[in-house]
Formats: C-alpha cells, structure tokens, sequence
C-alpha cells in the first residue's frame, strides 16, 4: 500500500499515578481515503488514541506523522484547524447561531465573509438542512440528530483531509442513527476523507469501516484489517468474543444479493390459463410459482393449494409480493424479507423492477456454511 | 400626610444638595462596580483551575463581607485619609465575592463537551475564554454583578462618616438633629433617593443584561 496519511509510532500514553498507561505502545497506519475504525470494550484506550492525534492529548512517548509530517512538535492549535473532530455530545457552541458554528475553523483560518457564507450554506445543503431555515438558528432549537449533521458540516467546513470522529452516532436513537450512518456513508463516497472513528458498538464499525482495528486495554491492537476477513477469521479469542455469537449474522451487512446464486422459481406471466399454470407448478421443485404483469414485474406467489382451494380467478390466487430486492441490497435486508414472506423466499427484481429469480433461506445458508466452514478465507 | 407635606417642602428646597448626593453616591457605584466587575472577574479567570488558589481567594473576599461595615470604612483612614479614597476601598472590598463567586460557578458550568470541541476546532486557550468560556459564563458573572451593586448602593451610604459624601449625608445629618424639625425628612431622604438609584441602577443593569447574552442561550 502506500504511504499512510496518518501515522502512530510507537506511541504511548500514561498517566502519573496510575500503573497501567491508558495507551501502551501504539503503531498504526490510516491510509488516504480510507475509514478506520478503532472499536473495543470501554475503557480500551480508543478515545484516548484518536485525541492523540489532535494532540488534545500530548503523547508521552512515540511520534505521529500527518502527511508524513511530524505533528508532535506543531503548534497543537494550527494542527487542529486542519483536521475535523466530531463528538458524541456534538459540543456545538450555545451562543453561537448554526452559520457561526459551521464557520467557526473557516473563521480561525482567516476566511473572507462571503467566502465563508457560502461554505456554510454549501455545507448545510451537504448534511441535508435547508440553509434558509436553519442558517440563523441557535443550537437548542435542534434535535440531537440535526445537532450531529451541523457537529460533522462544521467538522467539513475547512475542508480538511482528516475527521476524527468520537462515537458520533452514539447519543442518537436507532432509527435516526440508521439514517445518519447511511447518509454519511454516502457523503464519504463523495469526499474520500481520511476518517478515524471510534465506536464501542461492532455492528457500527463493520457498517461504517474500510478496515477495523480491535483494541484491548492499552489500546493494544488485538486485529487490524477489513470487516470480511476480521468476522470470518478471528485473530483471537478476544476478538471472537468482542465480536459475540451473532459474527455470521453481522457478516450478511457485507455481502450484498448479487453474491449468492438465485433459485429458479418458474414464472408465468399474465395472462395465463389455470392449466397451464398447474402444470408448470407441477414441474416446479418448490411447487411455488411467481405471478408477473405483462412488463415482468412480479405480482403474487401462486402455490398448487391456492389453485386449488378456490375457484378465482388466477390473479387473485396466492398471496401477494408486496416486498421486492435488488441485487445491491444486503443480505441482511435479504433475511428480513424472506422471513416475513409468506413462502420463505423473496423475489430479486432488477433497477426497472423486471424479475430476476428468488433468493431463498437455503442458498443464503448455503453462503453461510462455504464462508464459515473454511476459516481461511482471503 | 403631614410628614408628607413637610418632607416634600425638604425636598424641594434642596435640589442642590440632592444632586450632588446622587452624583457622588452615583460615582462610587459605578466606579466601585466597574473597577471590582474587571478584578474580580480576572481574578476568577486567573485561579479557576487551581483549587487552593480559588479557594484561598473566595475565602479572603467573604471575610471582607464579614467586616463590620463600619469598621471597613474607617481602618483606611490612616493609609488613605478621609473622603473618596477610604469609602471606595471599603465598597471595593465589599463587592468582590459575588462577583468572583459568580464568575467561577459560571465557568465551572460550562457543558465539557463544547469547551473539548472548541480545543478541538483548534481554538487557542485564549480564543476558547474569550469566544466560548466568558459569553457562555456572562450571564451568571452579570447576576453576580447585580448583586454586588444592590451592595454597594446600601452600604455607600456609610461612606459620609468617613466624609467621602454621598447619600449618607442626609441620612447623617437627620440623625444628628434628632428629633429637630426636618430631621426625619431628611433621613426618609437619603432612604428614598438610595431606593430610587438602586432601582435605575437594577434596571441598567437588567437592560446591559439584555444587550449583551445572546439568543441562544438566554
């Protein structure tokens, strides 16, 4: 790989009168681009690492190079005007309006007004907030997940090639921090910053991270590489109970539909004689058949029974597909559908919504069992 | 409704006298208030993050409250001599601890997290006190500042037995003349008149308040 962007040499940090020091003796690499998340038990260290890097935390031993740069030596408020920092508790300034919050590194690094004006609004319109409704606004008039969305615009609001983020969603209920996460995967798509982020919630860090780093007390990396290979090949014993019973289940975020092979469930489409369609139930495996409308779009799940048990009309018969996949989705979202669906099965539609085939329970744990079985993979 | 009449022909034929009262009592509050507002204020800015110098420093300031006021007025005498020197010195001493007191509570209070974003944005420690630490404490240091000047209104009033004039003069010379003619009117005066400033002064203060909190945290 290539030169990191950031880079911890050695680094250590203990505390007078206290035995144990809160980080031993740290090498880590963050490359350009990436996310790396830092996750372990309370009390690893792993906040204590991350304020290491924007030295709100001096070091007591080792060296840290930004850009190949030694930082331990800089002015520590110059360094952290170029790298972003966002908290669970947000820490928006009270006084402040949201605009002079967002402007606030802007601001320190000498910005003319119209120049920062503008990124305050180029900003706000990038976390999704409406400039004008929220431009002259105080803090306390937010909600805890708008605060965060102006915590990370005000974060980006230099521009800096680094945000250090310390559980930045940990504070928001499930629901909205489902949607911020993914609106900030998203974002990242765009910007390709250089993230550091710190959670203590695995499910997090295999969601948002390029590569995860698993510390134990000390800040002791106990495994650093990609989410895929850290759940499906454990380094240790720690590592496979942080990552707790539910590793395979965690593992389906990853995988998306198109990675596991489609059941060839027969389908009919309309308008089709009911003869014809026992017939072709009779050849199916699964004695389950999916209805389609003339542009192929699925309509119902018709089983022999359903013929069977009634006399109506065959677009009426079966149960209906009220939920579909495509093949981006995850896994994860697969097995929900699946187990709320009437067959156990869930049909994958393409972009248009034209039928693909079936994904069913079987072939997912067929993935399963070939990923877990041999623990040795790449 | 007699003394009424009585106290309002003593008024009226003093408007000298008054004026100059209420300018000098006027003097030593704003200029007591001003002085002590700067240093105590600095003062808890100075010794907030070591806890012995705080403490040391908020204990010496209640003593001064402890004093006697009379006492605190006359033990200048010999150092300063009579008149303004010795009254502002005591008032001074007086209305140091609510205004420290505040000062410290107010910045003791101040959310972590804002302060640890404020470092992290790359504040300097004197930015993170002069942008986020004082606006977000001003509202308390101002109630402490309140407090301090209704103080000194009532007690600059002892400031005419060191002859450093003010208000007290009519409190004073009432007292003396006792039960003389215009003696009541006079001390129902100086009361009345220090009533009055301490109001205008509250309500300066109240208005200052208004003006200077932002929005978002009022």
């Amino acid at each position: 790989m290539s030169e990191p962007l950031i880079r911890l040499e050695n680094v250590g940090k203990s505390y007078p009168g206290t035995d144990a020091p809160a980080v031993g003796n740290l090498t880590l690499d963050v490359y350009e681009g990436e996310v790396l998340v830092l996750v372990g038990p309370s009390g690893c260290g792993k906040s204590t690492t991350l304020r290491l890097i924007n030295r709100l935390i001096e070091p007591t031993s080792g060296r840290i190079y930004l850009k190949g740069e030694d930082v331990t030596e800089m002015d520590s408020s110059k360094l952290r005007r170029k790298i972003g920092y966002v908290i669970q508790q947000v820490g928006l300034f009270p006084h402040r309006t949201i605009s002079e919050n967002i402007g606030t590194v802007p601001k320190l690094l000498g910005w003319d007004k119209e120049t920062i004006s503008a990124r305050v609004d180029e900003m706000l319109e990038l976390v999704s907030m409406d400039p004008a409704i929220y431009r002259d606004r105080y803090p306390k008039e937010l909600s805890g997940g708008q605060a965060q969305r102006v915590g990370v615009a005000r974060a980006l609001a230099a521009d800096p090639d680094v945000l250090l983020m310390d559980e930045p969603f940990g504070a928001i209920d499930p629901i909205t921090r489902d949607r911020l996460q993914n609106e900030f995967l998203r974002l990242q798509q765009d910007l390709k910053k250089t993230i550091v982020f710190v959670t203590h919630d695995i499910d997090e860090a295999i969601k948002m991270g390029n590569r995860i780093a698993i510390l134990r007390e000390g800040s002791e990396i106990a495994q650093i590489d990609t989410p895929e290979v850290i759940l499906s090949d454990p380094a240790d014993e720690f590592v496979e109970n942080f990552l707790g019973s539910g590793a395979i289940l965690k593992g389906l975020t990853l995988k998306k539909v198109r990675d596991i092979e489609l059941h060839d469930i027969p389908a009919m489409e309309m308008p089709v004689l009911r003869d014809e369609a026992l017939k072709v139930l009779e050849n199916s495996l699964e004695k389950t058949a999916v209805l389609l409308d003339k542009d192929h779009k699925p309509l119902r799940w018709i089983t022999e029974a359903s013929l069977n048990r009634t006399a109506q009309p065959i677009e009426k018969s079966g149960k209906p597909i009220t939920i579909d996949l495509q093949p981006e989705d995850t896994l994860q979202d697969a097995l929900g559908v699946m187990l709320q669906s009437s067959v156990g099965m869930a049909v994958v539609v393409d972009r248009r919504g034209k039928y693909l085939g079936c994904c069913s329970i079987e072939s997912l744990a067929s993935l399963i069992i070939s990923d877990g079985g041999g623990s040795s993979s790449s | 409704m007699e003394f009424l009449t009585t106290w309002w022909a003593f008024v009226s034929t003093r408007g000298d006298q008054i004026q100059s009262g209420l300018a000098e009592h006027s003097l030593y509050v704003v200029t007591v208030l001003g002085v002590a507002s700067v240093f105590a204020i600095v003062l808890g800015i100075v010794t907030r993050r070591n806890v012995f110098a705080k403490e040391l420093s908020l204990s010496i300031s209640s003593v001064f409250l402890t004093i006697p006021s009379l006492a605190l007025f006359t033990i200048f005498i010999p150092l300063v001599g009579l008149g303004f020197a010795p009254s502002f010195l005591a008032l001074f001493l007086y209305s140091l601890l609510p205004i420290l007191r505040n000062t410290i509570t107010g910045l003791d209070g101040i959310d972590h997290s804002v302060l640890e974003s404020a470092k992290g944005m790359g504040l300097t420690p004197r930015q993170v006190l002069t942008r986020v630490e004082l606006p977000l404490a001003w509202p308390i240091i101002v109630a402490g500042i309140r407090v301090s000047s209704m103080l000194i209104v009532g007690v600059a009033a002892i400031a005419t037995l060191v002859a450093g004039g003010g208000l007290g003069d009519f409190i004073k010379s009432g007292l003396a003349r006792l039960p003389l003619p215009n003696s009541l009117e006079s001390i129902w005066t100086g009361t009345v008149l220090c009533l009055l400033l301490a109001l205008v002064i509250d309500i300066s203060l109240q208005l200052v308040r208004r003006a200077t909190i932002s929005k978002g945290i009022r």
